[in-house]
């Protein structure tokens, strides 16, 4: 996964490289749109779904956004995209600016652009209450289990002070989580992450004092000069006028650094962190859950099953496309094409899907093909699965007998005529099975599609479950709609497999 | 003259003897002909070639005046237009039949005569109709193929190549996928089938049903070594090697009744 991430980088950096200078301002001003991508996975309180009302989207970076998109006269349109995959989508274009906890760092100034800071967090350790033997130095934290986020300032302090670190590409809850069941012994993070999921677990403590401190900014393409430059005077702004020190008060994460930065927060409560802390604190029980909560995602999931599903259907007329098309060039085809069509089928079943879609998405662009993202994901879904079908397909053709294609030569029938109306519809019904599978097995596969920007049902879940701090009651839910999108088309097939099969069943003789 | 059979050479790739040493000859029109042999005397092979399942080096097969020649005679193109001609005025009944599971026996009579001879859908089933009718089998239009016995089933295959008009229709081994006790019906079947004047051809390994026909060839190591009718052929043979085969298929027949 790591090593991908870096591949890509790469593939994108040549891209930005090659490419005219972007001109992000230009399409910001044109179509009166900041469009910021982040991560809602990321979770509290930077990028998150409201765990009270999960429709709406909030956090301090929310609210950032809205105040740059106010002083650049236009509207702020969040756009989700893998956080590790941030800078990515933003050198492809996918959004004008990344704005999500993005650390300051020398490394990234060759893949984008960077504007000031606009906070600056301190790593804080976490560790079990009442744990004797808990970590509580940066020297105490070699050869201990500590888990961080991957690629955060937190895991390069953890490997240098000789920890053994465990990286999370999930929620930030799962990290707590599992310190808290004393899988690792503690946790190493940003300062508001450790807020608001470390310190909101009874059972943990936040160790006083700073592990070392990380500026966030914001990012654009490499080249777009004139929205960095627009959005570094809009921060000034907002800092000199307090703004910046308002949003982080009320989230309650201002700390003597970020005051040094953009002034003090004023004092009061911190609003947005206390409603937080009244919404997940402590779970609400189940059936309370499934009453107050659950009825509030149902336009998410069904927006995340309609994606799920429209995916799934796309994608599958396209694999079964050309899967027809590759069996039968494989087993009636001249010499070449035969060897053609075996070697897509041996390209796509034995490469992973992740990596297919990687390249049709970040690394097609190079090519100078754009795929926007729902056209990318079909393509590489349906590309990846036209092989598995092409087999189906195959083995299909295959158990017809000889004896059959022999029969229809003996009465005239061309080739075509033999495919169409003797081996075909005995093949089908062999097919038919696999195919249902396939198509199950693509319904989850298109999962992975939130790779590239998609909300899909998946990470409907995974975004829900990180905000709401629910991952029992949510994955229940999740399963039954998968299963309420999956199960009318193993129906569908059991009537297709009886259609074909009718032959087969004997009459009382 | 309806099949002639000239000089037919076939040999398998690599096989140290050809497996039909220029075989020739010529079948009197609208009998019922029996080519004889025990296993392994070409039989198949004939019929494959003949059939063009099968490519023969050498020699021609002739139909009603459309001719097949050796691969290596004519180029691969004009082979495949020669075979397409013959083909049509030949008819083939398999050994295990080859019905189309999928399609009902109507279906199945219907399918080529639609698709190949392009007639109307309402012509080809009122043609399969009668020709089912005829063979005993007016009731079983609808049933699928495993719905059906093995003699309905050889019967549909029969009805199924008939509604192609062939001149001549060959028979391969019909009576050894069925019940020794159909034999009598089988060859019932093949003397209504020649009364309406199709030449029929079939080739077996069964004496009873050679001697139901009217006219016996006997083929061993890839050639005919006698032909005449098979109250001749089967009881006076001329050839020594024939004698021998009927002592040993007689042998046969004593230890598995077939």
């Amino acid at each position: 996964m790591r090593r991908l991430a870096a591949f890509t980088l790469m593939l994108s950096t040549a891209a930005a490289a090659d490419g005219p200078a972007r001109d992000g301002l230009a399409s910001v001003r044109r179509t009166g749109e900041l469009r910021w991508g982040a991560d809602a996975q990321g979770g509290a309180p930077y990028v998150f779904q409201d765990p009270m009302d999960p429709n709406h989207l909030v956090g301090f970076e929310v609210d950032l956004s809205v105040e740059l998109a106010k002083r650049l006269g236009v509207k702020a349109r969040p756009v989700h995209g893998q956080w590790d995959k941030l800078l990515e989508l933003l050198a492809r274009g996918d959004f004008d600016v990344a704005l999500n906890g993005i650390e300051v760092a020398e490394e990234k100034r060759r893949v984008c652009l960077l504007t000031r800071p606009y906070f600056v967090a301190e790593e804080k350790l976490t560790v079990r209450r009442g744990d004797a033997h808990a970590p509580r130095t940066l020297a105490a934290l070699a050869g201990r289990k500590v888990g961080t986020l991957p690629g955060s300032l937190a895991e390069r302090i953890l490997a240098r002070a000789g920890a053994e670190v465990r990286s999370y590409d999930g929620g930030q809850n799962e990290i707590y989580e599992d310190l808290r069941l004393g899988r690792t012994d503690a946790v190493l993070l940003d300062g508001p992450v450790a807020r608001y999921y470390g310190d909101v677990e009874p059972e943990l403590e936040e160790v006083d004092g700073s592990f070392g401190e990380v500026s966030y900014a914001l990012a654009v393409a490499v080249g777009d000069e004139a929205l960095l430059a627009e959005l570094n005077a809009a921060l000034e702004s907002l800092a000199r006028d307090g703004t910046l020190a308002r949003i982080y008060g009320s989230w309650g994460i201002s700390n003597a650094e970020t005051a040094a930065l953009v002034g003090a927060a004023p004092a009061g409560v911190s609003e947005e962190y206390e409603r937080w802390r009244a919404a997940v604190g402590k779970l609400p029980p189940f059936w309370e859950r499934v009453r107050t909560r659950y009825p509030q995602t149902l336009s998410l999931f069904l927006a995340g099953a309609g994606l799920t599903l429209a995916l799934s259907l796309v994608s599958m007329a396209l694999a079964v496309a050309l899967g027809l098309g590759l069996a039968v060039g494989r087993r009636y085809g001249p010499m070449p094409l035969r060897w053609t069509c075996t070697a897509y089928v041996e390209f796509f079943r034995g490469t992973p899907l992740l990596i297919q879609l990687t390249m049709v998405y970040f690394g097609l662009p190079e090519l100078g093909l754009r795929l926007d993202p729902f056209a990318a994901g079909c393509i590489a879904l349906g590309l990846n699965y036209a092989a598995a079908e092409a087999e189906n397909y195959r083995a299909g053709l295959e158990s017809v007998p000889a004896g059959q294609t022999e029969a229809a030569k003996v009465l005239g029938l061309s080739r075509w005529l033999t495919l169409r109306h003797v081996v075909g519809p005995q093949a089908v019904r062999i097919s038919i099975p696999p195919m249902t599978n396939d198509f199950i097995a693509l319904l989850k596969d298109s999962s992975l599609v939130s790779l590239v920007t998609l909300t899909e049902l998946t990470k409907t879940y995974v975004n829900l479950a990180s905000s709401m701090r629910d991952h029992l009651g949510l994955g229940l839910l999740v399963a039954i709609w998968y299963l309420v999108i999956g199960l009318p088309f193993a129906q569908l097939s059991k009537r297709a497999e009886a259609h074909f099969g009718r032959h087969l069943r004997k009459v009382a003789q | 003259m309806t099949l002639k059979v000239d000089m037919l050479v076939r040999r398998y790739p690599g096989a140290a003897e050809a497996t039909l040493k220029e075989l020739s000859f010529d079948l009197p029109a609208g009998t019922l002909v029996a080519l004889l042999g025990r296993s392994g005397a070409g039989k198949s092979t004939l019929l494959r070639c003949v059939m063009g399942l099968e490519p023969f080096e050498r020699g021609t097969v002739e139909v009603d005046g459309a001719k097949v020649q050796g691969t290596e005679e004519v180029s691969p193109a004009v082979r495949e237009r020669q075979l397409r001609a013959v083909r049509q005025r030949l008819g083939l009944v398999f050994q295990s039949f080859e019905l189309f599971p999928h399609l009902t026996a109507l279906e199945n009579c219907t399918l080529a005569p639609v698709k190949v001879k392009g007639l109307t859908r309402a012509k080809a089933e009122d043609k399969a109709r009668e020709l089912l009718a005829q063979l005993g089998l007016a009731d079983k239009a609808g049933s699928f193929p495993e719905q059906l016995s093995g003699g309905q089933k050889q019967r549909v295959a029969m009805a199924r190549a008939l509604a192609m008009e062939p001149s001549v229709l060959l028979y391969d081994e019909p009576t050894s996928a069925l019940d020794p006790s159909l034999k009598a019906e089988v060859l019932q079947t093949l003397h209504r089938v020649d009364a309406t004047g199709v030449t029929q051809v079939v080739v077996t390994h069964d004496l009873q049903l050679a001697k139901g026909a009217e006219h016996v060839f006997v083929l061993d190591h890839g050639q005919v070594i006698e032909s005449g009718p098979p109250g001749k052929v089967l009881t006076a043979p001329e050839h020594d090697s024939t004698r021998k085969l009927l002592a040993s298929w007689l042998e046969d027949g004593s230890r598995k009744p077939t």
